[in-house]
């Protein structure tokens, strides 16, 4: 069995948007027979959050100085792409 | 039993056919009324106003009119609810993705969130509402809280 994954799910406030992805993937994962440690934070905070992380899911634009796969989370507020979306989410926890 | 979205906003934060000549005007307007219903401390519409330039809430649809849901950090929250406009024409908020963009919205959720492990289910429940066409056009011909009761119930 592989290591549990963890996901980083970004947002402004850290508060609104990421809680709403976090839930939706979670769920969406969760149907495709996959779990992860789940870590929610400010868009502002992803830079010293992101070590130790495997996927950064974030609703905002994120600093091009982090290194670690970044998968755009708007689809999941705004339904286009959604199943792309997942699909990549998916494919990094399969990693 | 699931609460609906509708349980979240109370009647006197709906407000339609709102004239607004930019976002923050309808922020504005909005926070005053959460404000004066005392889900917000005073600090809270210029903490969101403030929030919006650097980390915008516009949300593209591919819609003509499209929704944005203005928030700022707990601290300035009493308790949690939600305010919605709905505009007589729309303005522009920034993307929230790509905040050079603008996007051309009709309709504003403004969210007071101050704990986000009890507020999944009612930020999901406007995600539902955001994605359903449905419920977006419902809204832009709602003429009274009871309409938008019916929608969002």
């Amino acid at each position: 069995m592989a290591r549990q994954k963890t996901i980083l799910f970004a947002c402004g406030t850290g508060v609104a948007t990421s809680t709403a992805v976090n839930a939706t993937v979670t769920e969406a994962m969760k149907a495709r027979g996959l779990t992860f440690n789940a870590l929610q934070c400010k868009a502002t905070e992803v830079a010293s959050m992101a070590d130790g992380v495997d996927l950064i899911v974030s609703t905002t634009p994120i600093s091009a100085s982090v290194t670690v796969p970044i998968v755009k989370g708007l689809a999941f507020l705004t339904g286009i792409g959604k199943d792309k979306a997942l699909d990549d989410i998916e494919a990094e926890l399969r990693k | 039993m699931a609460q609906a979205l509708i349980d979240h906003i109370h009647p006197e934060a709906i407000l339609l056919g709102v004239n607004a000549a930019n976002s923050e005007a309808v922020i504005r307007q909005l926070a005053a009324r959460l404000e004066s219903l005392g889900y917000v401390k005073p600090s809270y519409v210029d903490a969101v106003v403030k929030r919006e330039q650097t980390m915008p809430t516009g949300l593209p649809l591919g819609l003509a009119e499209n929704v944005a849901v203005p928030h700022t950090d707990p601290i300035h929250v009493h308790r949690a609810g939600v305010a919605l406009a709905v505009l007589s024409q729309p303005v522009d908020f920034a993307n929230m993705e790509e905040p050079d963009e603008a996007v051309s919205v009709g309709i504003v959720f403004l969210l007071a969130i101050n704990d986000k492990d009890k507020q999944i289910e009612m930020l999901q429940e406007i995600m539902g509402a955001i994605q359903s066409p449905e419920a977006l056009t419902g809204l832009k011909q709602a003429t009274s809280v009871d309409d938008v009761r019916a929608i969002l119930s």
